[in-house]
């Protein structure tokens, strides 16, 4: 049941991703090019999905527990470190060279595209660098 | 090339990633971040984690054929950039998203929803660089 949830759960955020033109590297980086062929429309994405979370969030923890069982997984770090600010100023490089960013590259594979899967795999090697570069775990997620 | 302004697909559909970040949290008491979700799948802990996370993953992947199947059409999806810079891009934002512990899903989504210092530092930071790439390689280098 835990996993037709997560798989329900999934589908939902892939529509919004397709929904939205999230998974469009073209408008991805129209987004970014402000000098040029500019298209806004990303930043109501932004807004859409915060309006929801924001709230959803704080309903959600109204639960002692999640309704599968476990606890909330709420990452704990506060420090604002060079790992947190030099990986973020690098993953923008990578996203504005590219146009796809992980979660909406994860719903635009199942358009079947090729050019996905490559980034993809791309993104993979990228994480077994960061593995070999910088051996210390890094905690998941945000 | 130009791409049509859509506030209200877009509006819409980020609505729906609040509601799956949302559920995820809901439900299983974890963080919609694409990274994380990834690099767990690459690099599994235990059973238990690799398995939600292959359900998560399955149902995104099933969106665009579902949105096929109802309207005819594939999500719109265009590349205008080269497979050598798909494969750079990718290598950098693997490499950096891991480094910086999230992607836009990660800490744009969840991470600002939760008020995360973290997030707040992380998410201008690579909006700017974002932009920053994209000014030098289209006007600059004109790419």
């Amino acid at each position: 049941m835990k996993l037709v949830f997560a798989l329900f759960t999934g589908l939902i955020f892939g529509i919004g991703i397709a929904v939205s033109g999230m998974m469009d590297p073209a408008k991805v980086l129209n987004f970014f090019d402000i000098a040029g062929t500019w298209d806004p429309s990303l930043a109501f994405v932004m807004g859409g999905a915060l309006l929801v979370t924001f709230f959803g969030y704080r309903l959600a923890w109204r639960q002692t527990t999640p309704l599968f069982g476990g606890r909330f997984q709420i990452p704990s770090a506060t420090a604002v470190d060079k790992r947190l600010v030099g990986g973020s100023a690098l993953f923008g490089v990578g996203w504005g060279i590219a146009g796809f960013c992980p979660g909406a590259a994860i719903p635009a594979l199942g358009t079947g595209r090729w050019e996905v899967a490559l980034f993809l795999v791309a993104v993979l090697a990228g994480f077994v660098l960061r593995r070999l570069l910088f051996a210390r775990p890094v905690k998941s997620a945000a | 090339m130009e791409t049509a302004f859509t506030p209200i697909a877009s509006f819409g559909g980020g609505l729906a990633i609040g509601l799956g970040s949302v559920l995820l949290m809901l439900g299983l008491g974890r963080i919609m971040g694409a990274t994380g979700i990834l690099s767990g799948l690459a690099f599994p802990e235990n059973r238990e984690e690799f398995a939600w996370r292959t359900a998560l993953v399955v149902g995104m992947i099933l969106a665009p054929g579902l949105i096929y199947a109802a309207t005819g059409a594939m999500p719109e999806l265009t590349v205008p950039v080269s497979p050598t810079m798909i494969v750079i891009g990718g290598v950098i934002v693997g490499l950096g998203a891991s480094l910086g512990s999230g992607c836009t899903s990660g800490h744009g989504v969840c991470g600002l929803s939760r008020l995360s210092f973290r997030s707040l530092v992380a998410v201008p930071t690579f909006m700017v660089t974002a932009a920053i790439t994209v000014f030098l390689i289209r006007h600059v280098f004109g790419v």
